[in-house]
């Protein structure tokens, strides 16, 4: 594998890489992220966004409780989030465990849903505390069963005590798996990364490594996609395109539950990595209560009043 | 769905029914509106659409402004206990948050500026130097200056038009907790939130004469120096006036404080966050359309990035939201007179001639009012009239450096020394640097923040003395050596 010629695969390369990028200012960044949380979108362009935004969820359900009858609920709101309104796009895609993206896929084709990809968490998520014959099994599992999409998680551990070459071997690794079969997001759980310059870091070890997508969380951490951290993310992509012509995708995932909330992460893209970026391919939004505060938003531009809770469907 | 790939933002204009603006002002004298004799007339700098006449004060309206103020201090404010003082400041400064929206309408109106700058910064700021102010009213044996410090009496102060709000509080909000009373003359081009100030001083029922604002241009700014009624000046704006009114106090008992012009170096080594310094540079030389004291108009930048940095920082630039000021998603609004557009313009084509390199975002400026794109020269040197000379617009002059010693050194090569900026990740150079720099207010890692705990004012040509802080309310204090 080439690594787009920034590194060689060795240790020492990759230190030198993580090492030639600049570091992070907390409070700078903070004040960035907020200004922009300041932008007021109104009307069309808030229709615009709320549309947008639609096309952009991987709505998720990564539950010990999850049956087939609750994943095939949720591919069907996936295809057709408001029943009673054909102009309403569907989701980007549905994310899933391992176990359930075989009944996931056959239901998404089964009712007209060919076009919404199926994401499976990978790598022993969410912890990413397996052996590695382990997560390569179990990406394999999913690749199989007709995960479109695989969302691994990085060994925190690893990265935290130093190990950056374990954590890129890991997604090279994870990475031939997938091949062309699958696009692989890279998840960090920022939650545990903690300070915006391993983010930062953890950004630019993914995407060498060949990440087609880096995503902030699990879910299953708090804090998770900040605007600050997004904000961090969306320079990285940026920054990598600079240097190598290749767009990477970004995908914010935990807390982001209202359309203010979705708003304010489109506002990043638009003035941060760029109105490029403002599509499925490269930016997602990993979220379950989401949609349907931006389905009801939608219902409010339109008619002009806000509708009660129950003209939008529960899954 | 169709695959739209730019996200316009609808306009987000905020509602200018929030104000009412008088078709004529008067002067705001003994705590009643005076009316004046002639008048002038206050535009918005954004339309050119002309908000309201505003009256010009001569001899006889400051001659009444100084003896309100005087009869005030003597008789009400100079007796009342620093509790009772603290009392009407804590209660204008509710005031001014619970008209927080006007004031910032009214500012956006008058002045060009974004209104989410009035909004965010402007106005809140203002009102916390009143609450800031409010608690030493009663605590000035700690202001340093022994256990009984006294007021001056009366104080002249005379405030420019980049913040006009903001610079009155920073002037009277001291004074009156030091026991002094005022006569304050906001700029020609922006008297409308003094105007409405003098409203909130009336619904505080601050006592007659405690406050008073006379409006006019530099013939009542000079009739407010050479009164023999007042017994200190304070004064912001630019260095030329500064030092007439430095020789106009001389030979005089006047104290003074100046707070003038600036030409701040903002210095950016290779070892920064690069991506917070960019944001740094755009709120260093871009907030406020760069009508800004101790604006960071020179970029002095490590040669080993200075490549990657100005790539960066014309991208950034780019994505400058310029236009309507009432837009809530504007980030530079219009350049507050056609005076002040004119010299933004003279002093730019002066580098052009000089041989630096102009490079402006491309945005679409508006047809009427006054509006200056924001602009970057590269290949600026210290001997460039742009590397020397106050703009006061949306101008910055790039300069490189090899070795810190040097950026120091061209940091300090000037006749200005009010702010700075240095930018790196590594703490021993930071603060050496620091150390060396000549300047008022350093800022490292960040750039125009401001605080009312924190003193602000310059060295050099850069003005006498500090505002805001122990510092800044000593100002308005004389120790009983002094007597």
């Amino acid at each position: 594998m080439s690594f787009y010629g920034l590194v060689d695969g060795t240790e020492a390369s990759l230190k030198k890489y993580l090492g030639s990028l600049s570091g992070v200012d907390q409070v700078g960044a903070d004040a960035r992220a907020a200004m922009l949380s300041t932008r007021s979108i109104k009307t069309t362009s808030k229709r615009w966004a709320i549309d947008t935004a639609i096309t952009m969820v991987d709505l998720t359900t990564l539950e010990g409780a999850d049956t087939p009858g609750k994943v095939k609920a949720l591919c069907t709101k996936a295809v057709r989030p408001d029943p009673t309104d054909p102009s309403v796009p569907s989701v980007g895609a549905v994310c899933v465990y391992n176990d359930m993206v075989e009944i996931a896929r056959t239901h998404l084709d089964l009712i007209g849903g060919q076009h919404v990809g199926v994401a499976a968490v990978s790598t022993a998520f969410p912890s990413g505390r397996a052996s590695m014959a382990v997560k390569i099994q179990d990406t394999k599992d999913a690749i199989e069963a007709g995960a479109s999409e695989i969302d691994m998680v990085i060994d925190r551990g690893a990265f935290l005590s130093g190990q950056y070459i374990e954590v890129f071997d890991e997604i090279v690794k994870i990475r031939e798996v997938c091949g062309s079969k699958a696009h692989l997001k890279v998840i960090f759980e920022t939650g545990e990364l903690v300070t915006y310059d391993n983010v930062r870091k953890a950004s630019f070890l993914a995407m060498a490594a060949g990440a087609d997508f880096i995503k902030t969380s699990t879910g299953k951490v708090a804090p998770a996609a900040t605007a600050s951290v997004v904000l961090v993310m969306l320079e990285a992509v940026r920054d990598f395109y600079a240097m190598t012509q290749v767009r990477i995708g970004v995908k914010p995932a935990g807390g982001i539950r209202n359309t203010k909330d979705a708003i304010k992460q489109l506002v990043l893209v638009n003035e941060t990595a760029g109105p490029e970026w403002l599509k499925p391919s490269l930016f997602r939004i990993g979220a379950s209560a989401l949609l349907n505060d931006l389905l009801m938003q939608r219902m409010k531009i339109d008619d002009g009043y806000y509708a009660s809770p129950q003209y939008v469907t529960i899954d | 769905m169709e695959e739209k790939l730019s996200f316009e933002y609808a306009p987000a204009p905020e509602s200018r029914a929030l104000v009412t603006i008088k078709p004529k002002y008067g002067h705001f004298i003994g705590g009643k509106f005076v009316a004046g004799s002639k008048h002038f007339p206050t535009i918005n700098p954004a339309t050119e659409e002309v908000l309201s006449q505003i009256s010009l004060a001569g001899k006889t309206d400051v001659d009444a402004a100084v003896k309100a103020a005087r009869k005030a201090y003597t008789i009400t404010w100079s007796k009342m206990s620093g509790k009772e003082r603290g009392k009407y400041l804590f209660r204008i400064a509710r005031i001014m948050q619970e008209h927080s929206r006007e004031f910032a309408v009214l500012e956006t109106l008058d002045n060009g500026k974004p209104i989410r700058e009035s909004r965010d910064v402007d106005i809140p700021l203002a009102a916390a130097h009143f609450f800031y102010h409010a608690g030493w009213a009663d605590k000035l044996e700690y202001a340093g200056l022994g256990t009984t410090p006294k007021a001056h009496g009366v104080a002249g102060q005379i405030i420019p038009w980049n913040f006009p709000l903001l610079m009155l509080a920073w002037k009277v909000a001291p004074a009156l907790a030091a026991g002094n009373t005022v006569v304050l003359k906001p700029a020609e081009t922006t008297s409308l939130t003094a105007l409405l100030f003098a409203e909130v001083c009336q619904q505080a029922e601050l006592p007659a004469g405690v406050v008073n604002i006379v409006t006019g241009d530099g013939s009542t700014g000079a009739l407010i120096v050479n009164h023999p009624g007042i017994d200190k000046i304070a004064f912001t704006g630019s260095t030329e006036v500064g030092k007439i009114i430095a020789r106009a106090v001389a030979p005089t008992n006047k104290s003074v404080t100046l707070e003038l012009g600036g030409k701040a170096a903002n210095i950016i080594f290779e070892d920064a966050a690069i991506d917070e310094s960019i944001e740094g540079i755009v709120n260093g030389i871009f907030f406020n359309q760069g009508h800004v004291c101790c604006a960071g108009s020179r970029l002095i930048l490590q040669e080993s990035v200075a490549e990657e940095v100005i790539e960066k920082l014309k991208n950034r630039m780019a994505k400058i939201r310029v236009g309507d000021p009432m837009d809530k998603n504007t980030d530079l609004g219009a350049i507050n007179s056609n005076d002040q557009l004119l010299k933004i313009r003279e002093l730019s084509a002066a580098g052009d001639t000089e041989g630096a390199q102009r490079w402006s975002a491309p945005c679409e400026l508006p047809g009427k009012g006054f509006w200056f794109a924001p602009t970057i020269f590269t290949g600026v040197t210290q001997a460039h009239r742009i590397a020397r000379e106050e703009i006061f617009g949306p101008v910055l002059s790039v300069l490189t450096f090899r070795t810190p010693q040097e950026a120091i050194d061209k940091a300090n090569n000037t006749p200005f020394g009010l702010s700075a900026g240095i930018w790196s990740e590594k703490g021993s150079k930071v603060l050496w640097a620091s150390q060396q720099l000549r300047a008022g207010v350093i800022w490292t890692n960040t750039f125009n923040k401001f605080d009312p705990t924190s003193p602000f004012g310059g060295y050099k040509e850069s003005g006498w003395g500090r505002e805001g802080g122990r510092h800044g309310l000593s100002a308005y204090l004389k120790g009983v050596s002094h007597e």
